[in-house]
């Protein structure tokens, strides 16, 4: 990332302090990049916005991506779900590699339809190989599901949901002003 | 600093245990009121879905939290898993100042008269441990009508013919109809039914000194800005703090209840706010810390005199752990239903409690309180898409759209349905912690699906154009949010744990008020029932301190 050859040594102490995935520490070191997210490396991140779309598209609405759905759950995956940071980096990693072999190409490079076709797969428990062993394919599927619903429909206070637009799509007054935007009737 | 004796400790300050140290304190007795939780303050998580009481995938508002709980899971072939309270699996109620008095959705039932003689009415049923309990309704009404007006319930018994008798009416008037259960109230009425306000723990006027409810779309599983949801918090526990004789003790955390050489209870043990063990000694103790938090705490002291667990010679506590086994059906109307006038709930019939045929008691059926937008990702048609494009239309186009009608069916008890205590697994404090097993009584689901049936057929007459069921009672463990049942009152001390006031067959000193005691748990939400109950044994105590009995 252009940022990283910048920094002063200050800021970049700060901001490793903020902890990011695949910290390098000689400053000749470029790959992989300093991330801006808590948990999650760049490239997964990537593979995140492609993942949280494919649960909610863009219509004439935003879409997971840029209702910030993957910032959601890269803030939860140091907090609450902090439990789950191991399944995200096992499933993250799945569906790349399991990507690579069938179709040379990284999950986020596929054509929309493809992309959906690969999670129901998933969702059905289809996926073969010691990657996904133990169930992982629906059980990381499961949590992605959960999380990007959560992340669009939840309070825009845990980083999804920005500007409040799932309530604006369902057509719910937000955010509530007690005793003033209530009902008068 | 050693702790001042006092004459009663009371664990838990929820409903049960709120309404006991008012009635043990302005009795004249001093009292220590335990809560593990703190004050539960509104401003802390408002109108958050994710971290609500009812919807908690990031944790529990009003508590118990992630980091400090845990409780074990076994299944039905003896393995085992541990859970999270912010997990469903592990049932939780609250944990603060007035627990899910804070955060309910704050329906008041009184039971029926039946609910209080099952057996009678049913007769003995297979595999279940049904039985009436050691007194009846009539000896209950007095304390339901304290709980009503002390604590405050907005309603019209007169539009409910099959309420049980009363002596008083209801202390505020019954909240008015949105547009989705005024649909639902005209379709009850041309169907036959008997449509009524569900009465309500809100103030509908204001009383109690508290302002009116402003109708938020956010209720049920959320704290209220305004202070106009009763719980114990706002009613009964600061008037025990104001008599001066209850020092009500937070964020601290009761390990045992400690008994003598003789037999005799003479405190607890706890840990206070800096996780330091301390002692607190009284004349008597009463446990109020929900179904399955009482019977942990009962079995985890254990001394020379009780090896298995106080009051557990016949291993009765935490037997038959009970919830409500909720069904219904969902449906979706050609116009809009939605209004935005909340909660929600308000309007029921009762006309399937009891006296169906083929099947034990029955339930309340009402319409629900407003789902918030990620509750209803969930709820779609059998065979809808769960995610993608679909769905997303799916929650635009009929979110305003969808109307529910379900209830509590009451489910029949089961013996093998219950609290343990795990042999390995110990909380924060290193206190064993609570292990659930066994599962309902296999003939919940008949009385469930008949309950569904009648939803589906009253959203139809409401003019749904497209219904489904939602069907309870399956296997798996019961309890949650209405746990009940796990320290039984009852005559015959080899089939109940305590005796028709809440006392410990064996123990002259030591009383349960929560839901524990309940012998079934109705076919509606328990909570007035549990806050009648804390009356009752609370004013036995009270009553028969005054006369100088000391229960020694
Ligand atoms: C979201 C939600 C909605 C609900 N809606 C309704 C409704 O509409 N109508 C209805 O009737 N009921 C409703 N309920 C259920 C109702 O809140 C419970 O039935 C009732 O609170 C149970 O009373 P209890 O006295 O048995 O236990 P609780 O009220 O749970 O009280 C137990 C207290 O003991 C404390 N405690 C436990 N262990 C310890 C310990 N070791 N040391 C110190 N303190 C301890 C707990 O923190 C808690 O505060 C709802 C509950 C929830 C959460
Ligand atoms: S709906 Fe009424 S009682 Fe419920 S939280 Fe809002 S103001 Fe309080």
């Amino acid at each position: 990332m252009e940022k990283q050859t910048k920094l002063t040594r200050r800021s970049f102490i700060a901001l490793s302090v903020l902890g990011a995935g695949g910290m390098c520490l000689l400053s000749r070191c470029t790959n992989p990049p300093l991330s801006p997210w808590r948990f999650i490396t760049v490239q997964e991140s990537n593979l995140l916005d492609a993942l949280v779309e494919q649960i909610i598209p863009t219509d004439e609405w935003l879409g997971g991506r840029d209702a910030g759905v993957t910032n959601f759950i890269d803030m939860q995956l140091t907090g609450p779900y902090t439990r789950y940071q191991e399944t995200y980096r096992k499933g993250l990693m799945a569906i790349q590699e399991t990507c690579k072999t069938k179709f040379q190409k990284r999950f986020e490079e596929l054509p929309f339809e493809k992309q959906t076709q690969f999670l129901e797969a998933m969702e059905a428990g289809k996926m073969e190989g010691k990657l996904w062993e133990k169930g992982l394919d629906r059980q990381f599927f499961r949590l992605i599901r959960d999380h990007s619903l959560q992340g669009f429909y939840g309070s825009p206070r845990h980083g999804g949901n920005k500007n409040n637009v799932s309530y604006k799509m369902m057509r719910l007054d937000y955010p509530v002003i007690i005793g003033q935007n209530r009902y008068n009737n | 600093m050693g702790n001042k004796h006092v004459n009663a400790i009371v664990v838990g300050a929820g409903a049960g245990g709120g309404i006991v140290a008012k009635e043990l304190s302005v009795a004249g007795l001093s009292v220590v009121l335990f809560e593990r939780g703190g004050w539960a303050t509104y401003d802390d998580t408002d109108t958050d879905e994710l971290k609500s009481q009812r919807t908690t995938p990031l944790g529990n508002a009003y508590g118990p939290d992630d980091s400090r709980y845990k409780r074990v899971i076994a299944n039905a072939d003896g393995s085992t898993y541990t859970v999270l309270p912010s997990e469903g699996g592990y049932n939780n109620n609250a944990a603060c100042v007035g627990s899910g008095t804070v955060s309910y959705g704050a329906m008041a039932w009184r039971f029926m008269q039946e609910d209080f003689k099952l057996k009678t009415t049913y007769g003995a049923i297979e595999g279940s441990t049904l039985a009436d309990w050691p007194f009846t309704y009539e000896d209950l009404e007095p304390c339901y009508e304290k709980a009503e007006w002390e604590i405050g319930v907005s309603g019209d018994a007169t539009q409910n013919p099959f309420g049980a008798p009363r002596n008083k009416p209801y202390p505020m008037p019954p909240f008015s109809h949105n547009k989705e259960a005024q649909l639902l109230y005209d379709a009850a009425k041309r169907l036959g039914y008997h449509p009524f306000p569900i009465p309500m723990l809100r103030n509908s006027i204001p009383y109690g000194g508290r302002p009116a409810c402003i109708r938020m779309r956010t209720c049920c599983g959320y704290a209220c800005p305004v202070n106009a949801k009763c719980g114990t918090q706002n009613t009964v526990i600061p008037i025990a703090i104001a008599t001066g004789n209850c020092e009500l003790r937070i964020n601290s955390v009761v390990s045992e209840i400690l008994v003598n050489e003789q037999g005799k209870i003479t405190g607890v043990t706890y840990f206070d706010e800096k996780n330091r063990k301390q002692t607190q000694t009284a004349d008597l103790v009463v446990v109020s810390c929900s179904a399955t938090e009482t019977a942990r705490l009962l079995l985890n002291s254990k001394s020379k005199f009780f090896p298995n667990g106080i009051g557990n010679e016949n291993d009765w506590v935490g037997r038959n752990l009970q919830g409500h086994a909720y069904t219904g059906a969902y449906g979706i109307f050609e116009d809009e239903v939605y209004d935005d006038l909340g909660p929600g709930a308000s309007v029921a019939i009762s006309d399937f409690n009891h006296h169906n045929p083929g099947i034990m008691g029955g339930g309340v059926l009402c319409n629900e309180f407003i789902r918030m937008p990620y509750s209803f990702t969930g709820i779609r048609p059998p065979g809808s898409a769960s995610w993608g494009k679909e769905h997303k239309a799916f929650q635009r186009l009929n979110f305003k759209r969808v109307a529910q009608a379900v209830g509590p069916y009451q489910e029949i008890p089961n013996f093998e349905a219950r609290v343990e205590v795990d042999p390995v697994v110990k909380d924060f404090w290193g206190i064993p912690v609570v292990r659930l097993s066994g599962s309902r009584h296999e003939k919940d689901v008949e009385g469930c699906r008949l309950m569904s049936e009648k939803a589906e057929l009253w959203l139809k007459e409401a003019g749904a154009i497209h219904t489904w069921q939602s069907l309870g009672g399956g296997k798996g463990i019961s309890g949650g949010q209405h746990q009940a049942g796990t320290c039984r009152m009852g005559n015959d001390p080899k089939t109940s744990v305590t005796d028709k006031f809440g006392r410990i067959h064996a123990v002259p000193n030591l009383f349960v008020a929560d839901g524990s005691l309940n012998v079934n748990n109705g076919g509606f939400n328990p909570a007035l029932t549990i806050m009648a109950l804390g009356f009752r044994v609370g004013g036995y105590i009270a009553s028969e301190w005054s006369k100088g009995n000391r229960f020694k």
